[in-house]
């Protein structure tokens, strides 16, 4: 029993992704499970940028940089040298981790706004050189041929269901991940570090060390997600692969739902995610949709700053073990 | 007697203010230090030298018998060295528990969480902090938020633990409460330089006292020493609060 309460957060967190992947599963339609796909993309995504941004509290603005990374790498590896989405999606997040160790030493050193400049600074460079990079096929991108999917289940609808699966099962496994990054020790010491650097360091904690870990853990799951993303997709651009706005979004969601929280970024990812659908299909919001999204984050930052998750958490703390 | 910390020759440049000039002194193991002298003598820059916040500009620092000048602060905790701060550093949006645990999880011991959270608990109830162990520690008052840094700084299991007026902004029985945790500390076995403006409680405290003035050694010696000594009063007469509360401290002893 108390070894049921002691993972309650874990559990409804695990629960509130399986709840969504069960949607499409159950009524069996394609524009759902597309719906839902979006949905879980966007909770894999803000759930490991809370690592950086709301265990560690560096604002990444350019996180997309490792989403589309990973994608070019896996997809070229696909394309080109005929690699299974497996090896793909793991050499994509492999890439994707690299880049952040690399960085990470480099513009880690950098507090607060300066380093939110420098991340949107290697997604415009690392854009741009994908632009100019002939084997990942300049800006015209690459494309899969059709007769891969028959490796994946048959046809391209079979393709369409699996990778829902491997979202579901990525999704879930990023959960765990975040989920047991707060509850260790390396976790404290990240929470140390977003609190008060210095005195962090004062007591012991190897903020580089810390820091450029946290990094390359945000940034592996987006990698292997941008694999996946774009095999599901069919081909691969730049513009799609290191879209700004995306890195926004991200941030937005994770506010929306509760940076440094566990659920949050599952509320938020799948709430945002669900708005701008609805957004997008509506003829007064389609232009202003990122708009919207701007004036929202500048909602929670003035009036609930903790998110959802942790606005509930700070109202009623009987909730605390429940909402992690 | 072995010598726990050797400062040799500290000098430290901010622009072109001295901070500290040519430092020297030798600490062994188990006393109290305390240290004293006005406002901008250069004590907290002599603490932040020490424990690797920056360089210094000249001279070594001796630590445990090795050189540890220019360490990092992160690599000094490891080798045993704690701090607490003049201005308070909690980590707020933590509990004073999770505090707590962080010291002891990253300190000289570097405990898993398990049995960080059982030296967590010993030192939360030592200071007197462990009915507040799960309330947020940036709603801890101020006295509060100083035994919070004392209890992370503990936690460390120290050899040597250096104090930055954990007396200043206390009120009288608070004080004479932390006065009895020093001791004890000290009972421990673990070194202590103290920073303090309150004169009676550093001269009771400490068994030798060093007087700083712009950056300067004025004077050192035992408790009775430095208070007799013409040039520490000299220097204090340019703060007449400060001269007029050592006067009446000395006089008590
Ligand atoms: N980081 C810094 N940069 C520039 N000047 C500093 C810095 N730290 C301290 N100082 C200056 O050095 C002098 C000594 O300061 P400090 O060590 O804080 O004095 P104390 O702790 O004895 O009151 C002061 O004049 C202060 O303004
Ligand atoms: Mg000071």
């Amino acid at each position: 029993m108390s070894g049921i309460r002691k993972y309650l957060g874990l559990i409804l967190a695990i629960v509130v992704v399986l709840a969504m992947a069960a949607w499409p599963v159950i009524n069996g339609k394609d524009i759902t499970r597309e719906v839902v796909f979006t949905m879980l993309l966007s909770v894999g995504l803000a759930s490991s940028l809370n690592i950086l941004l709301g265990y560690t509290g560096y604002v990444s603005f350019g996180h997309v940089v490792f989403f589309g990374l990973g994608g070019y790498v896996g997809f070229y590896l696909m394309a080109v040298h005929d690699w299974s989405l497996w090896t793909a999606m793991i050499a994509g997040g492999l890439a994707s981790a690299a880049l952040a160790f690399l960085l990470g030493k480099a513009i880690l050193r950098l507090r607060g706004g300066y380093f939110a400049l420098a991340t949107i600074g290697v997604n415009e460079a690392v854009r741009a050189f994908i632009n100019n990079f002939d084997p990942f096929g300049g800006p015209v991108g690459m494309s899969l041929n059709f007769q891969v999917y028959k490796n994946y289940g048959g046809g391209a609808r079979e393709a369409l269901w699996m990778s829902f699966y491997i979202l579901v099962a990525l999704t879930l496994l990023i959960t765990v991940v975040t989920y047991m990054v707060r509850s260790s020790k390396f976790g404290l010491g990240l929470l140390a570090i977003r609190e008060d650097e210095d005195a962090a360091e004062v007591m012991g904690v190897i903020a580089p060390n810390a820091k450029t870990w946290a990094y390359v853990l945000s940034a592996v799951f987006p990698g292997i997600l941008g694999v996946l993303f774009f095999f599901k997709n069919g081909n691969i651009e730049p513009a799609p692969a290191f879209r700004l706005q995306m890195s926004i979004e991200m941030i937005v969601m994770v506010m929306l739902g509760g940076q440094g929280t566990v659920l949050g970024p599952i509320l938020g990812g799948a709430g945002y995610q669900r708005l701008r659908g609805f957004l997008l299909t509506n003829p007064l919001f389609k232009n202003i949709q990122l708009a919207v999204a701007g004036v929202l984050l500048l909602v929670i930052v003035l009036f609930v700053p903790a998110g959802v998750v942790g606005w509930v958490r700070q109202r009623f703390p009987k909730l605390r073990r429940v909402l992690q | 007697m072995t010598m726990i910390l050797q400062v040799e020759g500290v000098g430290k440049v901010f622009g072109g203010l001295q901070a500290l000039s040519d430092v020297t002194f030798d600490l062994p193991q188990g006393q109290i230090l305390g240290l004293i002298g006005p406002n901008g003598a250069g004590k907290t820059t002599l603490f932040n030298v020490i424990n690797g916040v920056y360089p210094p500009n000249g001279g070594r620092v001796i630590f445990n018998g090795e050189d540890v000048t220019g360490s990092k602060t992160y690599h000094m905790a490891h080798r045993g060295l704690a701090r607490t701060h003049q201005i308070v550093r909690p980590l707020n949006e933590l509990t004073v528990r999770e505090n707590v645990i962080v010291g002891a999880c990253f300190g000289r011991e570097g405990h898993g969480l398990g049995q960080a959270g059982k030296v967590a608990d010993e030192v939360m109830e030592f200071v007197g902090l462990a009915v507040r162990a799960d309330q947020l520690a940036g709603s801890l008052n101020v006295g509060q938020k100083k035994r919070l840094e004392m209890a992370r700084a503990l936690a460390a299991r120290p050899y040597l633990l250096l104090l930055d007026e954990v007396l200043a902004g206390l009120n009288p029985s608070e004080i004479a409460g932390m006065v009895e945790i020093v001791r004890k500390i000290r009972e421990r076995g673990i070194t202590i330089i103290m920073i303090e403006h309150v004169m009676h409680a550093v001269m009771n405290v400490s068994d030798r006292m060093i007087v700083l003035d712009y950056g300067q050694q004025l004077a050192e010696g035992t408790p009775e020493e430095v208070a007799n000594n013409p040039k520490v009063i000299e220097a204090y007469l340019g703060d007449p609060e400060l001269a007029e509360r050592l006067m009446r401290d000395s006089d008590e002893e």
